[in-house]
């Protein structure tokens, strides 16, 4: 009796071992599928004959369609620093730097994050779930046949235009952002505008708006893959038949996505400081 | 026989425990249409896809002009795909595109044409397939015949070399279903493209193919020419072909002409060992295939079905009765002598002359005279097969009739 309960524990401890190193190696396979994935992607953005009409198209539809809601958010991402900010600073007599910490903290970080995960959450969504239902319905297939690249076709333009929209809308809600917090300091709380921008003037350093910058593309590099290729692959899951196949591949592009940017942004941040 | 452009050697091909193909041998000859017909899940949209590279075989060799798929250079891959259409069965429209341009695609992405050029290309394609009114439309807000017409409107848009088919004619109705297969045929005959076609449209199909293959169980069980297939006496080749017939026995309540002719030798077999009886009725109906042909379908299907009907009726399941040709029923009664056997005759005149299909009233507009024959033989000696059915023949007399009221003459 002993021997046997001696010998299931024995067998729960392999089993346990035994699922860590398959998962192990299933997180290592599938690192190394994204890799790919997005080398093979991003280099056919180079391929001849450009694919500029379908470029303008997506950073129309990741862009220019993220507008609003970007700015939206920058707006009270700015105003709610502002308030924050200065009942902090103001605490310690230095209600005039709250220029410096807003913009500070929205160029370095708040910037690339949340346009980044704004971005996710209204185009990386669609395009995991535009390109999951043309996997489902054989129109990657068809594209397959008729000799058209899918990957070219449909990943690269993604990718490109990615990479020239996320660094505009970080711009754009850093320069909201910095306004936002003029609203609620200097018109609401009454801080002397001069200083709000002066202390901005001081204090930021083209290494903090090209350290942001940098964050951005890398968003957008991040973005883009993980989005396209849980779309790309949705046939590939276990359970991703039909629509169902379709909402699990897009719910993954999201969190996935959302982790990474957080996680990459720590490194990144890390190195940059 | 020429060399095939596309051969398939023993193909086996599985996804995950389900094995789909073993062993299947399949050749493709240039500038030919070939049917590959199977019951639906038999791998049939599997063999395609092979052929394109969506799939690739587990084992076996894919040849195209005698050269292996898998030893293709790079270059001779893309000519060869280049050179290929395909048509899917769910039609793979891209839904986020009009119309117009999910057929100028193929042109768009892989030719330098120009626009005008693209634009006069795809609108001649547009009008060949009646798709002038959809033009700017969606997919998903036209029809699925229309959808199917702009699926292959796109699949012919390139001009390819072979057009891989994948069931063109399911879902459309009839008139839309012989003007696709029409299409096909006459285009077919106008560029020489080679076709495969997977289709369920049995007969419709072998009118328009050069060749046929019949995938069953795994493997090709029959290939081809369709005069080839009609002269085929394998049961599972039968079935397919004769598909309608045996749905009509099932609806008279008839057996299979296999079931017959097994009964039938077991019988005769019987004779030589237990010097039993038995009795043999053949039934005809005269000029039947006129009347199929003038009257119409239906009411020469009613004739069979009441012979077919009462005959059940009176034999229950003691007797056998099939289609023995297109104006013939063989019946087997066990145990029976030719007395018994016309008993039976009499109650089917009975129950027949009932009906109105024995009344010269209910052909109103075109009327023609038939007699229904039944011939008995009683079998107590060993016999052929062919032997007993001739003499049956011979002894066949009119056992009810249909004729025509001359004097009110049709309206």
């Amino acid at each position: 009796m002993a021997e046997k309960t001696a010998d299931s524990g024995n067998q729960g401890f392999l089993g346990s071992i035994n699922w860590l190193g398959r998962r192990t190696l299933e997180i290592i396979g599938e690192l190394g599928a994204v890799g790919i994935f997005f080398a093979w992607g991003f280099a056919l953005i180079f391929s001849l004959p450009f694919q500029f009409r379908k470029i303008i198209q997506q950073v129309y539809f990741i862009g220019v369609k993220s507008f609003l809601i970007i700015s939206l958010i920058g707006l009270f991402t700015g105003m709610v620093l502002g308030l924050q900010g200065y009942y902090t600073l103001v605490k310690f007599g230095s209600e005039g730097m709250l220029g410096a910490a807003v913009a500070l903290s929205l160029i370095r970080e708040l910037g690339p994050v949340l346009t980044a995960l704004m971005v996710i959450g209204r185009a990386g969504s669609s395009i995991a779930a535009e390109i999951g239902i043309m996997r489902i319905s054989e129109q990657i297939d068809a594209l397959d046949t008729m000799d058209i690249n899918p990957m070219r076709y449909l990943v690269s333009p993604r990718m490109a235009a990615s990479v020239i929209v996320f660094p505009m809308l970080t711009a754009l809600f850093d320069v909201i952002g910095i306004f936002g917090g003029f609203l609620t300091g200097v018109v609401l709380l009454g801080i002397n505008s001069g200083i709000y921008f002066n202390r901005i003037y001081d204090s930021v350093v083209l290494k903090d708006v090209t350290g942001g910058f940098l964050k951005s593309l890398a968003f957008a590099l991040i973005v883009s893959t993980i989005c396209c290729y849980q779309g790309y692959f949705t046939h590939m899951r276990s359970e991703g038949f039909g629509a169902r196949g379709v909402s699990l591949a897009t719910t993954s592009a999201v969190v996935i996505s959302c982790v990474l940017v957080l996680v990459v942004d720590y490194i990144l941040t890390s190195f940059l400081l | 026989m020429p060399e095939p452009f596309i051969e398939f050697k023993d193909v086996c091909k599985s996804f995950g425990n389900l094995q789909v193909l073993d062993r299947a041998n399949l050749s493709i000859y240039q500038g030919e249409i070939t049917a590959i017909i199977g019951k639906s899940g038999a791998g049939k949209s599997v063999l395609l896809k092979h052929i394109i590279g969506l799939l690739k075989p587990d084992s076996g060799h894919i040849l195209v002009r005698g050269k292996p798929l898998s030893k293709f250079t790079k270059a001779e891959w893309k000519q060869f795909k280049r050179s290929l259409s395909y048509m899917f069965q769910n039609n793979a429209l891209f839904d986020s595109l009009t119309i117009f341009e999910n057929i100028a695609l193929p042109l768009a992405e892989r030719t330098r044409m120009s626009s005008a050029e693209i634009r006069e290309k795809v609108m001649f394609r547009i009008e060949q397939f009646e798709l002038g009114d959809v033009e700017h439309k969606y997919p998903s807000q036209i029809s699925g015949g229309m959808q199917k017409r702009v699926a292959l409107a796109r699949a012919v848009v390139t001009e390819p070399d072979m057009i891989l088919f994948d069931e063109p004619t399911t879902g459309l109705d009839p008139l839309r279903k012989n003007a696709v297969l029409n299409m096909v045929a006459h285009y077919q005959r106008e560029i020489g493209f080679t076709g495969v076609m997977v289709s369920h449209d049995i007969p419709d199909v072998f009118f328009i193919s050069n060749r046929v293959a019949i995938i069953e169980n795994k493997k090709i069980a029959f290939q081809g020419t369709p005069l080839e297939l009609e002269q085929c006496d394998d049961e599972v080749v039968w079935q397919f072909i004769h598909g309608q017939e045996v749905l009509q026995d099932q609806l008279t309540g008839l057996h299979s002409k296999l079931e017959l002719e097994r009964a039938l030798k077991q019988e005769l077999e019987r004779i030589g060992k237990f010097q039993e009886v038995f009795s043999v009725v053949l039934f005809s109906v005269d000029s039947l295939e006129q009347i199929r042909e003038k009257v119409g379908y239906i009411a020469a299907q009613r004739i069979f079905q009441c012979i077919g009907m009462s005959l059940r009726e009176n034999l229950g399941t003691a007797g056998y009765a099939a289609r023995f040709g297109p104006e013939e029923i063989l019946t087997v009664i066990p145990q029976a002598d030719s007395s018994r056997a016309e008993l039976i005759i009499k109650e089917i005149t009975a129950e027949c002359s009932k009906q109105d299909l024995m009344k010269p009233q209910s052909y109103r507009k075109v009327c023609m005279d038939f007699a229904i024959k039944a011939g008995i033989v009683e079998v107590r000696n060993k016999m052929d097969l062919e032997e007993v059915i001739s003499l049956a023949r011979k002894h066949q007399k009119i056992i009810a009739k249909m004729e025509c009221d001359r004097k009110r003459g049709p309206k």
